[in-house]
């Protein structure tokens, strides 16, 4: 058993599993917000604005983004512990990995209250 | 045939280096480990690791010409695919101790954390502990796995958490002795088996699968261990 503080579950099935659900999530997202353009006759902004601020849309956006944090954090918490570790960097991987992570952590964040702002600021 | 084998010695080189050497084949096309013997004729200062020459030790596990496999049954005609040379590099991120050995310690390290052997706290019987032809035939494409870590160090998870990864060929065996009938300690196995690396570190790239030179099927048992986790968490 190798134990991690950094992991998002703590435990390799449980990151696992958000990995696969919340990519399923974001590819049905994209199916709908391309299917938009893709749906035959003219998209106009007007009719765009009232697709992307139905209760609906707003709703899967927010679970969108929120898979999107949870996917963002497991892949690239993989990739720094892969590629910035004492291994690859010597003594600097620590300081280097958790300067990745503060940093990831911090837009991950940023991305989720900029995210509902713009989503709830639109009228 | 030319020859291109990497040499190290950490007591007389600087750094590695890759030596040619031109070798009469006598037109055959011989097994690897044949064309390293005669290598040796001419340069006695090589080693490397070799015993059974029938691939059953799994000792001259070696990269050629890019590729995991070992020496003994893999002919130069399969190592070279057509190229006219011959390159010979130890496996791939494990320290060399000399030439193409290599230290196994820690592919050794992450077998042994798999717990390698029956546990089983009940009575032992009279004899043995039986099976069924059905309980057995599940260790098929398990059990002949010869730990000579082909898989294991073609796999960039393991290059890259060599200590935290337990790698393909002990995930191979967790699996051999999870799936035993005779084995009842199935929930601490997979207890261990459940954080972010010692499994779940492995992409599924299968460079595992594709080297295995007993033609196992490693990304096939953890994927396996994967669906017994996923069965008991949720």
């Amino acid at each position: 058993m190798v134990t991690n503080a950094t992991s998002l579950g703590r435990n390799g099935l449980y990151d696992w599993l958000i990995q696969r659900a919340s990519a399923v999530v974001l590819g049905v997202y994209f199916i709908c917000v391309l299917g938009f353009f893709l749906c035959p006759g003219e998209a106009t902004f007007a009719d765009w604005h009232a697709y992307m601020t139905s209760t609906y849309m707003k709703v899967f956006t927010m679970i969108a983004l929120i898979s999107f944090m949870g996917h963002a954090w497991v892949g690239l918490w993989t990739v720094s512990t892969d590629y910035l570790t004492s291994l690859q960097l010597g003594k600097a991987g620590t300081t280097v990995r958790m300067i990745f992570q503060g940093g990831l952590a911090l837009i991950l964040l940023a991305y989720l209250f900029w995210g509902v702002q713009i989503l709830w600021g639109v009228k | 045939m030319l020859v291109s084998i990497y040499r190290y010695n950490p007591d007389t080189d600087a750094e590695p280096y890759m030596k040619d050497y031109e070798i009469d084949t006598g037109g055959k096309d011989l097994m690897v480990l044949d064309v390293l013997n005669l290598v040796k004729e001419q340069d006695p200062t090589l080693a490397y690791r070799r015993s059974c020459r029938e691939g059953v030790c799994g000792s001259d596990g070696m990269n050629m010409n890019g590729k995991n496999g070992l020496a003994c049954i893999t002919s130069i005609s399969q190592a070279t695919n057509g190229k006219k040379k011959l390159i010979l590099r130890p496996l791939p991120g494990l320290p060399v101790v000399r030439d193409v050995v290599v230290d196994m310690t820690m592919f050794y390290n992450q077998y042994e954390k798999i717990k390698p052997y029956l546990i089983n706290e009940t009575a032992a019987p009279a004899i043995e502990r039986l099976q069924t032809p059905e309980e057995r035939e599940k260790l098929d494409g398990l059990y002949e796995c010869i730990l000579c870590a082909c898989c294991t160090t073609s796999c960039p998870s393991f290059w890259w958490n060599p200590e935290k990864f337990i790698g393909p060929a002990g995930l191979l065996q967790a699996y051999r002795f999870i799936i035993d009938s005779r084995d009842n300690a199935t929930s601490e196995r997979l207890a261990d088996l459940d954080d972010p690396f010692s499994l779940f570190r492995c992409r599924g790239i299968m460079n595992c699968v594709n080297v295995c030179p007993k033609g196992l099927n490693p990304t096939q048992a953890i994927g396996h261990i994967r669906s017994m986790l996923l069965d008991r968490a949720t």
